[in-house]
């Protein structure tokens, strides 16, 4: 091993961390049951290999290094109440150490996933957590996509993790019964940090577009680790059934007809697919799976450029009797307005409660009275939902449907 | 609670406001805003500012009383309006100051109001 440049020794531990964060993280919380100080030993570990690595060279197997520099700032940090640079030393003859153990840990991530929705942590800082906790995401880049400031994420999740502390949570892998119970909660605090990226639209905030990403991560994990379970499959089919499209997209926002389906990704979608088939062959249908299928007719659709909208309402009555949703409903209603028409939409619009401040539902209003000739009413519609979104993207194709409606009244 | 909503415009903003071509999406895209406010029932308050070259700014020092032409300072972008709203807390303010149109061009600054004793 030669001393690579300070540059390349940063570079290489950063992406062994970032390859490894949830697993070491994991596998140091079941050791200790402290999340936090599951993340400070290892970020004394990095400290550590950016102080070695430059002089000593980035090891075969950073992970492993790694990981012996992490148990040895918690021991550290644990017995004397110090801190690790005390074992500073120690960690230059590591090298050789960590190279003789062998390359796989035990994967404890499930465990990690699971304690993240424990239920002594509020529901709104499980999905945050996930995302700290699991992908090692700064605090700073989670407030933003939650819209909250960093200061108080901070706060939150450092108050959760000391809630999982005082409740004894295990991060160790939880056993095959008790992964039933709480699945649907992991599975919810997954779909929230995807729909954290699908909201935003490509190119109007790359922060959260990134994020698309990293939960497709956290999906296609839960769906290896739970390999028996059909939903972990459906809600990674869902997934990715959205995320192909975004090419077509390219910066702007266009509703799934108005896309070029030939930008799409198919084998993306070809793979959301064959996903979906295998969950639906364990014969057990669910509400993510239910979702995945409405996704896949859709795409259907719009490359055949003819929708199957009876079977997008069977679809949306299960859903709703699933797992239902003023989201849910709201797109059941554009379904309605497909086979029975504006009036019929108007009415199933009227009958949800609570939906004066949801964009979706004034723009469907806004569709449903263009429909009817009622120019007035579609530009009142449109107005509100203009009023609502905070994605610029959004905003601006609203403004050209409402100047259109102008000009033709 | 009561919270300012800022909001911060660059020049490109000022000129849309201008240009008949931008205008109407400009204009549509505020007045949404403001409506959608009122209509969640979270509106104290709030106007729209004319462009900063209309400004002028006024000093009193040791040495004598100043009235200067322009805004205060010289930054990328200048104050174009605000809102007051009531709201629970600091979180739900964020939520409606990224709605506001200059969140996606310029910046939107929440702050709290201070609360008077009595």
């Amino acid at each position: 091993m030669t001393p690579p440049a300070p540059d390349a020794a940063q570079a290489a531990a950063e992406r062994a961390v970032r390859a490894a964060y949830g697993r070491l993280v994991a596998l140091l919380a079941a050791r200790n049951c402290d999340l936090a100080a599951a993340e400070d030993a290892l970020s004394e570990a990095l400290r550590a290999a950016l102080e070695t690595w430059p002089r000593r060279g980035v090891p075969d197997r950073p992970e492993a290094w790694l990981m012996t520099a992490a148990k040895r700032a918690a021991g550290h940090a644990r017995a004397r109440a110090a801190t690790a640079a005390a074992a500073l030393p120690d960690l230059t003859l590591l090298t050789d150490e960590a190279s003789a153990m062998p390359d796989a840990f035990p994967d404890h991530r499930l465990g990690l996933l699971f304690a993240c929705t424990h239920p002594a942590i509020d529901p709104g800082t499980q999905t945050p957590l996930m995302l700290q906790a699991v992908l090692g995401l700064s605090a700073e880049r989670i407030a933003g996509a939650f819209l909250i400031s960093p200061a108080t994420m901070g706060q939150r999740l450092s108050r959760a993790k000391t809630r999982l502390r005082e409740a004894g949570a295990r991060f160790s892998r939880p056993d095959p019964d008790e992964i039933g119970p709480r699945l649907p909660q992991v599975m919810e605090a997954v779909l929230a940090a995807a729909a954290l990226g699908w909201e935003a639209v490509p190119g109007s905030d790359p922060a959260r577009a990134d994020l698309a990403s990293e939960a497709i991560y956290l999906a296609e994990l839960l769906a290896d680790l739970t390999p028996d379970q059909p939903e972990p499959k459906g809600l990674l089919s869902l997934i990715l059934h959205i995320r192909a499209r975004e090419p077509a997209r390219n910066g702007q926002y266009l509703a799934v007809f108005e896309q070029d389906t030939a930008l799409w990704d198919h084998r993306m979608i070809h793979r959301a697919d064959r996903l979906l088939a295998d969950a639906a062959a364990m014969g057990h249908f669910g509400r993510f799976q239910c979702e995945a299928a409405i996704q896949s007719v859709h795409s259907e659709g719009a490359m055949l450029g003819r929708t199957n909208w009876p079977a997008l309402a069977t679809l949306h009555a299960a859903l709703d009797r699933l797992s239902p949703s003023l989201g849910g409903a709201t797109a059941a209603a554009a379904v309605t307005l497909e086979l029975d028409g504006p009036k019929a939409a108007l009415a199933a619009l009227d009958a949800l409660t609570g939906a004066q401040g949801f964009q979706p539902w004034w723009a469907l209003r806004a569709e449903a009275l263009a429909r009817m000739g009622d120019k007035v009413g579609q530009a009142q519609a449109l107005h509100r939902a203009m009023g609502l979104t905070g994605d610029a993207a959004l905003r601006a194709w609203l403004a050209a449907r409402l100047s259109q409606a102008s000009q033709r009244s | 609670m009561q919270y300012m909503i800022l909001c911060h415009e660059t020049p490109a903003d000022f000129a849309r406001r201008d240009n008949p071509a931008e205008a109407g999406t400009y204009w549509a895209g505020w007045s949404a805003y403001g409506a959608t406010l009122a209509q969640a029932g979270v509106f104290v308050s709030g106007a729209g500012l004319l462009p900063p070259a209309t400004a002028a700014t006024v000093r009193i020092r040791a040495t004598g009383r100043t009235v200067q032409d322009g805004p205060f300072a010289e930054v990328k972008e200048h104050l174009g309006g605000f809102f007051l709203i009531e709201v629970p807390d600091m979180d739900a303010a964020l939520d409606w100051a990224a709605r506001a149109p200059s969140s996606a061009t310029g910046s939107t600054e929440v702050r709290p109001v201070l609360a008077m004793p009595g």
